[in-house]
């Protein structure tokens, strides 16, 4: 067999998230959102994550992007998004219900289902929109015994190294060189994540999405209610027409405030 | 109980969130011991010795002189098994974001983090970017928690006397497989956002580029800065130095009037200092309205147009 030096084998984690335009109605039981009016999106953090996979792939000229995500059926929508841009093929690990998963058990699951898979590089989002628990890659990455890291804002990956620009706070940078196989969190504002093209949505549909059933052993944290957070802060709300908000926000200005 | 907690630090200075961790694991209550490792830490262990906890433990290795992820992972490993902490607690800092999920898997302990409260063993975090918020629990016994900047203030830290320690560890060198260089700064910026008075700040409720030209000109009548969220700023709409929030810069001008940003934490810890806030929003449960002085609710796209002619008409 001739080994490619510039093949690269790159899982891409997706989580199928409610939509920030969604009404939030909090379901009966407390434990999670209503979800039968709710809208459902790609992890934003995530499609950033499938675009550098693009790239990388597209720079060493060789490789597969396989895109992995865990949930309910409805999830394989998000999958077939990645494909429409162009990754190789998905995997599936289906729960049969809706509802959150402690997220070492996600990551559990994830690394059961694709340990055999040998992927050179895997790819997440830094965090999800919804649960914001900041946490899976790494935690996958640890399970596999990958290097990690985490708020990739650049990547410089050849034949030898990956080379990491991370984010750090308050406008501040770092590079860090990782040691192959590795697992990358993806900062959103990496790239510019294409659109799908007509061609590469109908082409999608041909490609190979592998189910897998999830198995959820034991949960380490749980998540018990949902709330409306109290306010701590006098506020003036001013929800009126046009005109006289406009009115009210002069006299702010000029009165109370001295903008002017 | 024991707690542990792993102090940050940076030219030798402690992150302000790590002495939020601690007043936070002074709540909590138990036998705190701090956790420093690296070089160049005197002035962060002196500092520690005057808080009202256990002792501060103190690692030096000449594998980890600067913040490693491996390095880190495998000290605090060794450091665990002999403290036996219940709770393991930082500050939610990208530096906690990068090494806790790693201690997580290894231990085979939950990380729950960035979290707003602690009560009896129940977490509570924020959820849906800070539109709702989780209680949340954890079946195992020993957790791994960090906490939201600001969710503890350092000024009710407890003080006393306490001792250092200084803790050997042995490292294997090929546990190391990442290498970090420098951190380093991107070119200076031509906005200076930290000194402007009055900054208006667009979110992704502008909904496109062209609709940026309302911030600008609403700041032009009232002599105001632009500011962004990081939306706008990796759509490419604005650059980054005008972006507000935990990555970008920290503003407290005299007013902050923000159009069309939700109010998620990252953004909100840019700017939550000002003096003023006035958002404008069309979601009457925008999170920003939480933190806000004057919350409009509305469409910008209508209001601001207006606004800008009244004010050119004083
Ligand atoms: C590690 C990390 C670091 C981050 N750093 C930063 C940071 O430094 N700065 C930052 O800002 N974010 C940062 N973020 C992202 C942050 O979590 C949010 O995603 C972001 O702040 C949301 O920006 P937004 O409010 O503009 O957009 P959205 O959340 O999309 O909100 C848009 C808002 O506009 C309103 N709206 C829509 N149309 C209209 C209209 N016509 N009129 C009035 N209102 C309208 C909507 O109701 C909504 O509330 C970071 C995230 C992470 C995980
Ligand atoms: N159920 C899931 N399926 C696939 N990827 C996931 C899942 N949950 C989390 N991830 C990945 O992990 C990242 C961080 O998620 P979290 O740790 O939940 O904040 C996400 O952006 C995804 O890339």
């Amino acid at each position: 067999m001739i080994i490619n030096q510039k093949y690269m084998k790159i899982a891409v984690l997706v989580k199928q998230v409610i939509g920030s335009e969604s009404a939030l109605e909090i379901s009966s039981d407390q434990k999670w959102i209503d979800e039968s009016n709710a809208t459902f999106v790609m992890n934003p953090p995530d499609n950033y994550a499938i675009e550098e996979a693009m790239q990388i792939k597209e720079k060493l000229g060789d490789g597969e992007v396989v895109i992995v995500s865990m949930g309910p059926q409805r999830v394989q929508k998000v999958i077939r998004e990645g494909l429409s841009k162009g990754a190789d093929r998905g995997i599936h690990i289906e729960t049969q219900e809706s509802k959150n998963i402690d997220p070492l058990e996600v990551a559990k699951n994830i690394c059961h289902s694709i340990e055999q898979e040998n992927f050179d590089l895997i790819l997440s989002g830094l965090q999800s929109d919804d649960t914001g628990m900041g946490q899976t890659g790494v935690l996958i990455g640890e399970l596999l015994n990958m290097s990690t890291a985490t708020l990739a804002i650049e990547t410089d990956i050849d034949q030898e190294t990956i080379k990491v620009k991370r984010e750090l706070e308050s406008g501040w940078f770092q590079w860090v060189t990782l040691d192959s196989p590795s697992s990358v969190s993806i900062q959103s504002g990496i790239n510019q994540p294409r659109y799908p093209s007509l061609k590469g949505i109908m082409g999608a549909k041909k490609k190979e999405i592998k189910v897998i059933a999830a198995s959820i052993e034991d949960s380490k944290q749980n998540l018990d209610k949902i709330f409306v957070p109290q306010k701590s802060k006098e506020t003036e709300v001013i929800d009126t027409d046009v005109d006289a908000s406009v009115d009210r926000i002069v006299d702010i200005l000029r009165s109370e405030i001295k903008a002017f | 109980m024991n707690i542990l907690v792993i102090i940050e630090h940076k030219n030798g200075v402690m992150h302000r969130m790590s002495k939020e961790a601690i007043a936070g694991a002074q709540k909590i209550g138990g036998n705190v011991t701090a956790l420093v490792i690296g070089e160049n830490s005197d002035s962060i262990t002196d500092e520690l010795s005057s808080f009202q906890i256990e002792k501060t433990l103190l690692v030096t290795n000449e594998k980890v002189t600067s913040y490693n992820v491996d390095g880190y992972k495998e000290i605090i490993l060794q450091i665990v098994k002999v403290v036996n902490p219940e709770f393991i607690i930082t500050g939610h800092t990208y530096q906690a974001r990068d090494f806790m999920p790693r201690l997580s898997a290894s231990l085979d302990i939950p990380f729950i983090p960035d979290l707003v409260s602690v009560e009896n063993s129940s977490f509570t975090k924020q959820i849906m970017n800070s539109k709702l918020n989780a209680s949340i629990s954890s079946s195992s016994g020993p957790v791994l928690i960090s906490f939201q900047s600001a969710s503890f203030s350092e000024e009710n830290i407890s003080k006393g006397s306490s001792p250092l320690e200084k803790f050997e560890v042995s490292l294997d060198a090929s546990n190391i497989r990442s290498t970090a260089d420098e951190p380093f700064q991107e070119s200076a910026s031509e906005v200076d956002l930290e000194s402007a008075e009055l900054i208006v700040s667009v979110g992704r409720g502008i909904e496109k580029e062209e609709n940026k030209s309302i911030a600008f000109d609403l700041a032009e009548v009232l002599g105001a800065e632009v500011s962004a969220s990081r939306p706008v700023v990796d759509a490419g709409w604005l650059p980054s130095s005008r972006q507000v929030g935990s990555s970008g810069s920290t503003v407290s001008p005299k007013l902050y009037f923000s159009l069309g940003v939700s109010g998620a934490i990252q953004h909100v810890v840019g700017m939550k200092g000002s003096k003023n806030i006035l958002a404008i929003n069309k979601d009457p449960d925008a999170p920003i309205f939480e933190i806000a002085d004057y919350a409009v609710v509305g469409d910008l796209l209508d209001i601001i147009p207006k606004l800008i002619e009244k004010l050119k008409d004083l």
